[in-house]
């Protein structure tokens, strides 16, 4: 008898991965308008919902929450089972999770546009989003740890450990963060006001790309990468005590959002040497990524997947170090405030999250739909432009960052400032237009590979895969110990 | 203690790896935050800052709702460009009544805090509906829809006010049952100015 309890859950895995795409490639469209208003305002054309205030929060929330948290969903989904060996807890309540974190995204968003933000960076959504986040968030974590408890071999696999920092942590900064007095359904006032309410917003801004664009995607670093190289992990032992390094240190990094800002200087002072802390777990899980792929090189040629998780472990390893310099009071003095800062977070956002993610999706989905990716050439120009695209986008806003931080510093020889705020701002242009080629050379990319998976969803059909029966193979390649 | 030992241990339990993760990871959070939310110099407004009228809160919340922060911050920071080229460096006890706090972390505009005053409601205006009528090179964004909405029903205005009395702020109900005076028959854009124009002013120089 064909029984599906018997079969992973890969539906729902693919259902994720469907929507992530839909997001980003809504999320960058948004982001590249954004980008368009900045060099031409009249785009705007007087409408509140386009207005760029609004449309880069539409932006930033369904890149994050749309695009990234969809594909850790997915991801984790597909590989907490693997390493479990075991069917996903409570699958029906699964797609609650997914159906649930959909609309709350899809509603929650509409809503900035249309004007309820609560005005906290990252976690603009009004209160009653917050809420059902919250549920959905519980939901989620319930399926997850669920399915690490009912797993059929002994030790948890270290992604799992990286995905469930994410859930965990993720839970706590966004329930403390959010906690608000309502007026009406679409308006509420933030229960800390003034200093306290920025390192408290600091405190959640800053690790939600710790532990969300972070932890989470280590998580899917740590079972994808060693899948597509063929090969375990370089050292169990060093993503052992990375992981507990980075769970610990991470967290203390986040007021240096505000150096110089009207908060405590031993905050401050605190953060900035945290944040070079960070540096060492940051590399080490870098070092452990790329060793993992060392002797594989050959595969490069040949997997365009694994090409982008590489290139992806590079950006990582270039964002990280770029972070903790920038957390240096007097290299923030200049970065702070400056397109810098917006460099940073896409060297990031796309080298590193966007990246991986890509990687995965085309390592994914012929896998789950039993055919070959429909068109490796088109993956390869993919690869092209993604890397054009991060690389136009990053050198750009360094160059605008700097230019901006030293002109608007300067001083002439009566000590009066040297350029008037419209000067500085007119000599953003020329990278402005630089910025959009290059995001409209990502955006190009990521076009090309929903294509791409789209042909390879409709060629293929769903593969059932069925969990190892107990006391076969239950020992997990790397995972040993 | 064997920390190898220890560690196969939480490798294997699910629930010891949730508390493991929530104890490693509340530290930091716990020794930054708790003191800062006991720190009553984050918390007590300095001499001359009061809460704000009905009209500049509503214009606050307008403020927020179009996103002004993404590209204008509000924190002069204590450097001698900054101070030149805005004002007076900014203070936390200027900010006991902001919630949320607008300090922002992108300057694509110039920083705000120490706007009040500094231009006349018209040019507000002119601005706000128009940003390169008056400032060519401008790529702000043009507000026209400011202008024709009113700023706030007399019901919004109470509600809002009294969840800021019950967080603190020294309203009296007698304020707060007189607040709709202060907003009716102003637009939002009248609101916002009224809080621009108030930004930053609310210390002695």
């Amino acid at each position: 008898m064909d029984n599906a309890a018997d079969y992973y859950e890969d539906r729902l895995v693919l259902a994720f991965t469907v929507c992530s795409i839909v997001w980003a490639l809504f999320g960058m469209a948004a982001g590249l308008y954004a980008a368009a208003e900045l060099v031409w305002p009249r785009l705007n054309f007087g409408v509140p919902e386009l207005s760029f205030g609004r449309l880069r929060t539409v932006h930033t929330n369904a890149v994050l929450f749309g695009f990234g948290v969809s594909a850790l969903m997915a991801t984790s989904i597909y590989s907490v089972q693997r390493t479990c060996h075991t069917r996903l807890f409570a699958p029906e309540f699964a797609w609650y999770v997914f159906i649930g974190w959909q609309l709350t995204i899809f509603f929650g968003i509409a809503g900035i546009a249309l004007g309820a933000t609560g005005g906290k960076e990252y976690a603009e959504m009004e209160w009653p989003y917050d809420v059902l986040i919250t549920v959905v968030w519980v939901a989620y974590a319930v399926v997850f740890f669920g399915t690490i408890a009912t797993r059929k071999i002994h030790a948890i696999y270290i992604s799992n450990w990286f995905y469930g920092a994410f859930i965990i942590v993720v839970a706590m900064l966004h329930i403390v963060n959010n906690l608000a007095v309502p007026v009406d359904l679409f308006k509420s006032y933030s229960l800390y006001a003034g200093a306290q309410d920025a390192i408290v917003q600091w405190w959640y801004g800053h690790n939600a790309v710790g532990f969300l664009l972070t932890g989470g995607f280590l998580g899917m670093m740590y079972y994808f990468l060693p899948k597509q190289a063929e090969r375990p992990i370089w050292s169990y032992r060093l993503s052992v005590v990375a992981f507990w390094a980075f769970t610990y240190s991470y967290i203390w990094a986040g007021p240096h959002h505000l150096h110089f800002n009207s908060i405590p200087e031993w905050v401050q002072s605190l953060a900035m040497v945290m944040s070079l802390v960070l540096l060492a777990p940051s590399w080490a899980t870098m070092i452990n990524g790329i060793m993992t792929v060392a002797g594989a090189w050959r595969r490069l040629r040949e997997d365009p997947a694994l090409k982008f998780i590489v290139l992806a472990l590079a950006f990582y390893g270039l964002a990280t170090f770029e972070g903790p310099m920038m957390a240096i009071r007097s290299v923030n003095i200049i970065s702070h405030f400056t397109e810098w800062t917006i460099g940073h977070v896409h060297s990031g956002a796309l080298g590193w999250n966007a990246l991986i993610t890509y990687g995965t999706f085309y390592f994914l989905i012929p896998r789950m739909c039993g055919c070959d990716l429909y068109s490796v050439r088109w993956a390869n120009w993919h690869f092209y432009l993604a890397l054009a695209g991060t690389m136009l986008y990053i050198l750009s806003m360094w160059g605008a960052g700097v230019t901006q931080g030293l002109l608007l510093l300067s001083l002439d020889e009566y000590g009066i400032v040297k350029y008037s705020f419209t000067d500085v701002m007119v000599a953003m242009r020329p990278y402005y237009q630089l910025r959009l080629i290059g995001g409209a050379l990502f955006f190009a990319g990521t076009l090309l590979m929903g294509l791409n998976l789209y042909r390879t969803i409709e060629a293929g059909e769903l593969v059932r895969v069925r969990p190892p029966r107990p006391g076969t193979g239950g020992v997990l390649a790397g995972a040993s110990a | 203690m064997n920390l190898l030992a220890l560690h196969k241990r939480i490798e294997r339990h699910t629930g010891l790896l949730i508390f493991g993760i929530l104890l490693v990871s509340s530290i930091g959070g716990l020794v930054q935050i708790v003191p800062s939310l006991f720190e009553s110099s984050l918390s007590t407004p300095g001499a001359g800052v009061t809460p704000y009228t009905p009209l500049a809160l509503v214009g606050r919340d307008i403020y927020i709702r179009e996103g002004c922060a993404v590209c204008h911050s509000q924190q002069v920071r204590p450097l001698v460009a900054e101070v030149r080229r805005y004002g007076q460096h900014s203070h936390a006890d200027e900010f006991v009544y902001d919630r949320p706090f607008l300090w922002g972390s992108k300057r694509t505009g110039p920083d705000l805090h120490r706007l009040g005053g500094k231009y006349s409601d018209e040019w507000h205006r002119l601005h706000l509906i128009d940003p390169r009528s008056v400032v060519p090179e401008s790529i702000m964004p043009a507000y026209p829809w400011l202008a024709e909405r009113q700023a706030s029903s007399d019901e919004l205005i109470r509600s809002k006010l009294s969840a800021l009395q019950w967080l603190g702020h020294p309203y009296t109900d007698r304020q707060i049952y007189a607040a709709p005076k202060d907003v009716r028959g102003k637009s939002e854009l009248d609101a916002l100015i009224a809080y621009l124009q108030v930004l930053g002013t609310r210390v002695e120089p």
